[in-house]
């Protein structure tokens, strides 16, 4: 009898995954179960923010989580601050860089960027749980409820997707990677790429919406987007194929690579390859003049960003020539984190991660072509693009390099900034009025 | 719920600091988890290296002294008391603050205490001694108060 059971009960299972998940997800279709459950879940989430926001004014020692930051900057630059053309030094000019130091220890703009974005109100998923405290019986009990649907309900179906979506991956290319080089062997290459991203897709519950896409990448091109998370790739894979950048690695993320590469060229490096950066260029600018190859895509930041900036964009990428197409992409933190900080979690811990979150809901804006404009430099284009980015999505534009998450900064910025300051003392003449004092 | 900063603050000590430093309870906290996310070694105590990670920190000239500042003679880690007690000397000084002429020993962030912060920024042999002249000038002229604060945030 137990086996009866079992064996039922396996029998729904496969049925509702594969005929209520996969197949619609393989044909694009939406049976709009997703969409109802992100309804609902923003009206609980709605609820509970308005049950704790009333909850802190009946305890006033929680603090409320500042969305500004700690304090507030009163900006002036370095010349307005300690005073122009006044060519001589005075003891108080040293009181700018003191209140700058102080206030970066403060607050300052770039370390905030290597870890999760907090939230002004908490979502109910543990996780986000750093200020916020006991405060009613029934938002506990929403949030025991809701660990048991992510955990119990959620993450098995999540995971079987996954690994169903990723063996079709392996398995069909490989498969499409017998036939010859003709269109029929493009064609079903792209729609085994296509399949099984959506099926991972749906592994994530993920809810994605696209803008304009009379602007996507076309063959030929390059598609750059702004990092926060490796699952920005399946975002982006779910509308169109991308010929992937990146490192071979081993393990099982190496036979997915290596096998992805039999039904279409995407271009991977060898680890020692990718420290030559001629070399790497000139792969990549062969791909793209050969105008009948799939757009690449690459993440000029070079690592993940929490997704509330976008950093310095690499100018590697620009040097290469062709049409670059912009895209910016923006998840909604209010239904999980998607920011990958690896510093502090690995792949597996990540994905586990990701999989029992409420959701992940991606804005994608797909922005109009850009090229390399006449007198200018791959740098300037670079943070052309940057700035385009960050202005459809939303995000802060920083110069600083996302290297700084694991690196120091240059010295050359802070003789940059000593440069600065004594243009400042000696006048524009270059001569100091008070040197023939000495 | 939640293993994160203020649930390590005790109550005894935010009502110490508040006392010596004047900062309210909330930005106490607040200024406690920005402490904690520094503390890359999670031991309680900032290094010279935690706070050179501050990349605009690094580029600023003078942030070495800046850093400096914050540990006392001798020492190469600085608690969360130490760290408030410097930042102390950036609050601005609050209307009430300026007309009390309190026997009891100045609030860290009065004018002659930010001024003598400033001192020992430029004394780096701490031996009391720079040009009187120039000490002079800027005790006149410039306005402290107003340069050496930092507007934080209730």
């Amino acid at each position: 009898a137990e086996g009866a059971v079992a064996g039922a009960v396996f029998q729904v299972w496969v049925f509702v995954v594969l005929f209520l998940i996969m197949l619609p997800a393989m044909f694009g279709l939406s049976l709009g179960v997703t969409g109802v459950y992100i309804q609902v879940l923003v009206k609980i989430l709605e609820w509970a923010t308005v049950r704790i926001q009333r909850g802190r004014m009946e305890q006033p020692s929680v603090p409320v989580p500042l969305p500004n930051g700690i304090i507030e900057r009163a900006g002036g630059s370095m010349e307005e601050e300690i005073g122009e053309l006044r060519n001589s030094f005075a003891l108080s000019d040293a009181f700018y860089f003191y209140k700058k130091g102080l206030e970066s220890i403060v607050d300052d703009q770039v370390t905030q960027r290597f870890s999760s974005e907090e939230l002004a109100s908490w979502n109910l998923l543990t996780r986000t749980n750093q200020n916020f405290r006991y405060i009613s019986l029934r938002l506990t009990i929403i949030w025991v409820l809701g660990v048991f649907v992510r955990y119990c309900i959620l993450f098995p179906l999540r995971i079987t997707l996954a690994i169903i979506g990723l063996s079709w991956l392996v398995i069909g290319t490989t498969l499409v990677g017998f036939l010859p080089e003709n269109s029929v062997k493009t064609w079903l290459s792209e729609l085994v790429h296509l399949t099984c991203y959506r099926i991972c897709a749906r592994g994530l519950s993920a809810t994605i919406r696209y803008y304009n896409k009379e602007n996507k990448p076309q063959k030929g091109g390059i598609c750059v987007a702004n990092h926060t998370t490796p699952i920005d790739v399946v975002i982006l894979a779910n509308d169109g194929c991308y010929a992937m950048v990146g490192q071979i690695h081993g393990g099982l993320m190496g036979v997915i690579q290596r096998s992805m590469v039999r039904s279409c060229p995407h271009v991977w490096f060898e680890r020692s390859e990718m420290k030559d950066r001629h070399a790497v260029t000139s792969r990549l600018r062969a791909h793209v003049a050969a105008k009948t190859k799939l757009p690449i895509l690459i993440f000029p930041e070079g690592t993940c960003i929490n997704n509330t900036s976008v950093m310095m964009f690499k100018k590697g990428s620009f040097e290469i020539g062709g049409t670059i197409y912009p895209v910016a992409i923006k998840y909604d933190p209010r239904f999980g984190d998607a920011f990958w900080n690896s510093g502090k979690y690995n792949m597996v811990s990540y994905l586990l991660r990701m999989m029992t979150s409420w959701a992940i809901v991606v804005n994608v804006w797909y922005l109009p072509p850009m090229t390399l404009q006449d007198g200018e430099d791959a740098a300037h284009f670079a943070s052309r693009v940057k700035s385009a980015i960050a202005h459809q999505g939303g995000l802060l534009d920083l110069d600083w390099d996302g290297g700084l998450k694991r690196g120091k900064v240059k010295d050359s910025f802070k003789e940059e900034q000593q440069k600065m300051y004594s243009s400042i003392i000696v006048g524009q003449n270059g001569i100091n009025k008070d040197a023939n004092r000495f | 719920m939640g293993s994160r900063a203020s649930t390590l603050l005790r109550e005894e000590e935010i009502e110490e600091i508040k006392k010596e430093t004047g900062f309210s309870h909330s930005q106490i906290t607040r200024l406690y988890s920005r402490f904690t996310s520094l503390d890359k070694g999670e031991n309680g105590t900032l290094s010279r290296e935690d706070f050179q990670r501050i990349p605009e920190l690094a580029i600023n000239p003078l942030g070495d002294r800046i850093i400096n500042a914050f540990f006392p003679e001798g020492e190469d880690q600085v608690n969360f008391r130490g760290f408030m007690r410097t930042l102390a000397h950036f609050r601005p000084i609050e209307d009430n603050e300026k007309n009390k002429n309190s026997s009891a020993s100045e609030p860290l962030n009065s004018r002659t205490n930010k001024l003598l912060f400033a001192f020992r920024l430029y004394d780096l042999d701490r031996d009391d001694k720079i040009s009187r002249d120039e000490l002079l000038q800027v005790l006149e002229k410039v306005d402290v108060e107003q340069k050496m604060s930092i507007r934080f945030l209730h």
